[in-house]
């Protein structure tokens, strides 16, 4: 299992050879709160890194959700329809958004680890 | 939330700030104050432990004065040329709902109004205003109020909402006697010997009080209210989607100085004499919707998935043609699913027309259905 790296926009991806799981970070769902809808692109899309991949609702306001890589999308996380909330719940477990087959593995060089991302948080 | 604060003016402070803070509220600016916008539960928490028990909701921010003239019949009249309600009739106790109206029949505020239950206060009336627009209300009432009225801004007074199934039962345990006040009535009392003025009412669409307190006081008031199980704090985001479920109106989305109160749908608001004896500023204007109905009504919409649309949505008919705008919108707790409000041309108005919301590009199919969406539970004897 590859390690979680992170965006500045509080997306996490989990990389596993060429697929890449994306979600939100603790972090996010605590700044949105109580998620009621989330928005998921279609299988087979092909995202650009910083593209718009998916929009998550919380009671007060939609946000943007950002593809930290660029890749085509594999999987969606259809439960995520009935209970929103589990991204509150468990944003970095069974609150994952999508799944991604990379294009540009290189992309991952970018991205903070865990440690820099918990720097950067203590910065924010 | 909606209004946005220069960086440069300091936010302003009601009394119960450190409070909110060391309860662990989000902060937000408002109307020129730091306001919590929830709490540690969270906007739905709070926003269903109102409905099933009691929310408590500082709205010390809002504006309140006291008009005060002679007696009841010449403050009365003095108001009424600046509102469309019939103040005159009101008993002593009894609150009414309405609107500062402009020259061209359209909403400056919304307010409420409340006779004095004292006979030996006869001529004052409490007025009661929204926070942005309440340095506004204050000297529109100045500039046209005439000499005899003095209206006197209630610097020294915070206010409280205690709003729920259980805000009776609850504030009984300080004020005796307010489980048997009528709805839309308040009166001056005692709360453990803290004077309080008390009106049976509210904003979410439920049961409830608002207490107005001397501004030393209101810590104390609020920290015994708090101390009871059935009773939580509640910030500012469940106090606008218990209002948006409630079918209530939000200044400056669904009234503006554009909108008249008949295009509101808040007519209801205008009692009959007014209706037919005017004397307010617009009157020509609501006469005439009154009798030909307006261009545009308020509306609820139900979104039909679970994605909610929100205020600035384009409203089509179902052939396309923009038909009108979300000017409310966002998600129902207590509904468990999107609901909005908004304006369309009265030609596409019917209750059960189909639409579509251009949501992110994409028009999503919706329906226009009466409100309110969730039933109210005013006290009603």
């Amino acid at each position: 299992m590859g390690e979680t790296k992170y965006t500045k926009d509080h997306e996490y991806i989990r990389v596993d050879g060429d697929i890449a799981t994306l979600g939100i970070s603790d972090y996010a769902q605590s700044q949105l709160g109580d998620v009621v809808f989330v928005e998921l692109p279609v299988l087979g899309k092909r995202l650009a890194k910083g593209e718009e991949a998916a929009v998550v609702e919380s009671v007060k306001a939609a946000s943007e959700v950002y593809a930290a890589v660029s890749g085509e999308v594999t999987a969606i996380n259809q439960a995520l329809e009935a209970q929103p909330g589990t991204i509150n719940d468990d944003p970095e477990g069974s609150g994952w958004f999508m799944k991604l087959k990379l294009s540009n593995v290189s992309e991952l060089s970018d991205l903070m680890s865990e440690a820099d991302y918990k720097t950067y948080l203590a910065s924010i | 939330m909606s209004d946005v604060t220069p960086l440069s003016t300091p936010l302003r402070h009601t009394p119960l700030h450190g409070r909110h803070i060391s309860l662990g509220a989000r902060m937000v600016g408002f109307a020129g104050y730091d306001m919590p916008v929830q709490y540690k539960e969270g906007i739905l928490a709070e926003h269903l432990w109102t409905r099933a028990h009691a929310g408590l909701f500082d709205v010390s921010h809002m504006g309140q004065c006291f008009l005060i003239g002679r007696d009841h019949e010449t403050t009365a009249r003095a108001l009424e040329t600046l509102i469309p309600a019939d103040i005159l009739a009101l008993k002593r106790g009894q609150q009414r709902y309405s609107q500062f109206l402009n020259d061209e029949g359209g909403v400056l505020d919304d307010i409420m109004v409340t006779r004095s239950a004292d006979p030996d206060e006869d001529g004052t009336l409490m007025v009661v205003v929204n926070a942005g627009c309440k340095e506004a209300d204050f000297a529109h009432l100045r500039a046209h109020l005439p000499p005899h009225i003095k209206c006197i801004i209630a610097e020294h007074r915070a206010l409280l909402a205690l709003q729920g199934p259980d805000a009776a039962v609850v504030l009984e345990r300080h004020c005796a006697n307010v489980s048997a006040m009528a709805f839309m009535t308040g009166s001056s009392t005692s709360f453990d010997g803290i004077p309080v003025h008390v009106s049976r009412s509210g904003y979410s669409g439920e049961d409830g009080f608002e207490l107005s307190v001397h501004l030393d006081k209101v810590v104390v008031v609020n920290e015994r209210l708090l101390a009871h199980r059935e009773v939580k704090p509640i910030g500012l985001g469940a106090r606008d989607s218990l209002r948006l479920e409630a079918g209530l109106c939000l200044y400056g989305h669904e009234l503006d100085p554009t909108v008249s109160p008949v295009e509101a749908g808040i007519q209801w608001s205008i009692q009959k004499r007014r209706r037919e004896e005017g004397g307010f500023p617009g009157f020509e204007r609501i006469r005439c919707e009154l009798s030909h109905g307006s261009s545009r009504k308020r509306v609820g919409i139900l979104p039909e998935g679970r994605a909610p649309a929100r205020e600035g949505t384009e409203i089509t008919a179902k052939d396309g043609q923009k038909i009108g705008t979300i000017t409310s919108g966002g998600f129902g707790p207590s509904l468990n699913g999107p609901c909005a409000m908004g304006y369309v041309e009265s030609t596409h108005a019917a209750l059960g027309t189909d639409v579509f919301l251009i949501v992110r590009g994409t028009p999503m199919p919706g329906k226009i259905v009466p409100m309110p969406f969730v039933p109210h539970r005013f006290h009603r004897l």
